[in-house]
């Protein structure tokens, strides 16, 4: 295995362990994993993280695109394998033991404990997504007004997606 | 756990979440609810949200992790890869076309301005969900604090994910532990 799809393999078989509120809660690391191995820059992780937004299936396939970019189909299924495999089987695991635990005091202590982390974390996630993709007063505006309609109507999210890619291909960004 | 249906087969489990991976634009959960609960009936209402709070606790997708302990439970590890495998196929297949496009075309300024646009949108989307999950700490000051702590460390600070873990994770538990 070359060097490169090794560090691939344990920079994301970590993030498998680090993800404690869902994938979103991840951004801030990838991002910064990426800046510091010298794979891409936030602009074009930003980017690639919108265009897993825009495809179907689970949000964490930015890690399949990630991999991709780096290193071709293999990057791709290994950087896929080895995030969703290590989480994969502690779930495997645990979900028989999981229903005798339904109504454990320690259960709900734990969700409130998560609960915050994973706010503070997908904030910071947002924070340093716009930072990264919203370069101007425009594109801010953008991101603004996309979470405002999201957070006032039930729009479904492929549409504003749609919106702002094609405001950006009219020129009008 | 009441269980109307016949347990589901391996290729049963790939189908299932193939439908649900390739039609989840935006959200796979309530998706992922739909299959298992209301059309294929594998999962009561309250055995689904059991589950569904493991996977929101236990690291990694929670979809992921929802479609290993479903086609676990049905065939052990064989069910598992079956229900992955399914939920991943498609998307994979999207996200690398859409990816191989933007590669392709990224010089165009049509398709880089378009990309643009699309981040800054794709940012908008995060913003609103951690707007959202943020909504209920409103009158808990811990749960602010600790959740200011986590920003500042990460959005501020630009401190590695693992060692913020370990020191808010006990933190948090301990602030937290008269909770229930």
């Amino acid at each position: 295995m070359s060097a490169l799809l090794l560090s691939i393999a344990l920079v994301f078989a970590e993030l498998s362990f680090l993800a404690v509120g869902g994938a979103n809660t991840l951004v801030p690391e990838m991002q910064r994993q990426m800046q510091a191995q010298g794979w891409m820059q936030p602009a074009e992780f930003a980017a690639l993280f919108a265009l897993a937004q825009a495809a179907p299936g689970p949000n964490m396939l930015v890690v399949t695109l990630v991999g991709w970019r780096l290193a071709g189909w293999g990057g791709a299924g290994l950087a896929t394998a080895a995030f969703v495999a290590p989480a994969g089987v502690l779930a495997y695991a645990v979900s028989r033991a999981w229903e005798r635990f339904r109504d454990a005091r320690w259960r709900k202590v734990a969700q409130a404990s998560l609960t915050p982390i994973t706010v503070g974390l997908v904030m910071a996630a947002a924070v340093l997504l716009c930072e990264a993709a919203a370069l101007d007063l425009r594109l801010l505006l953008v991101a603004g007004v996309v979470a405002g309609i999201m957070l006032a109507t039930k729009l479904h999210p492929l549409w504003l997606l749609g919106a702002g890619a094609g405001l950006g291909a009219a020129g009008w960004l | 756990m009441t269980q109307d249906a016949s347990p589901p087969g391996r290729w049963e489990l790939f189908r299932g979440f193939f439908a649900v991976g390739i039609l989840g634009f935006g959200g796979v959960l309530p998706l992922a609810r739909r299959m298992s609960v209301d059309q294929k009936r594998w999962l009561s209402p309250a055995a689904f949200t059991d589950l569904l709070a493991l996977c929101q606790f236990l690291p990694g997708a929670n979809i992921v992790n929802l479609a290993v302990s479903l086609g676990g439970r049905y065939h052990g590890p064989a069910g598992a890869l079956a229900a992955v495998a399914g939920l991943l196929a498609a998307p994979i297949g999207v996200v690398i076309a859409l990816g191989a496009l933007y590669g392709r075309f990224a010089d165009v300024p049509m398709v880089a301005h378009g990309v643009q646009g699309l981040a800054a949108a794709a940012s908008g989307l995060v913003l609103a969900t951690a707007l959202r999950i943020a909504g209920p700490l409103r009158r808990k000051p811990r749960g602010i604090a600790v959740a200011l702590l986590a920003f500042a460390a990460i959005a501020l600070l630009r401190w590695p994910l693992l060692p913020v873990l370990a020191v808010l994770l006990p933190v948090s538990l301990l602030v937290h532990r008269r909770a229930a």
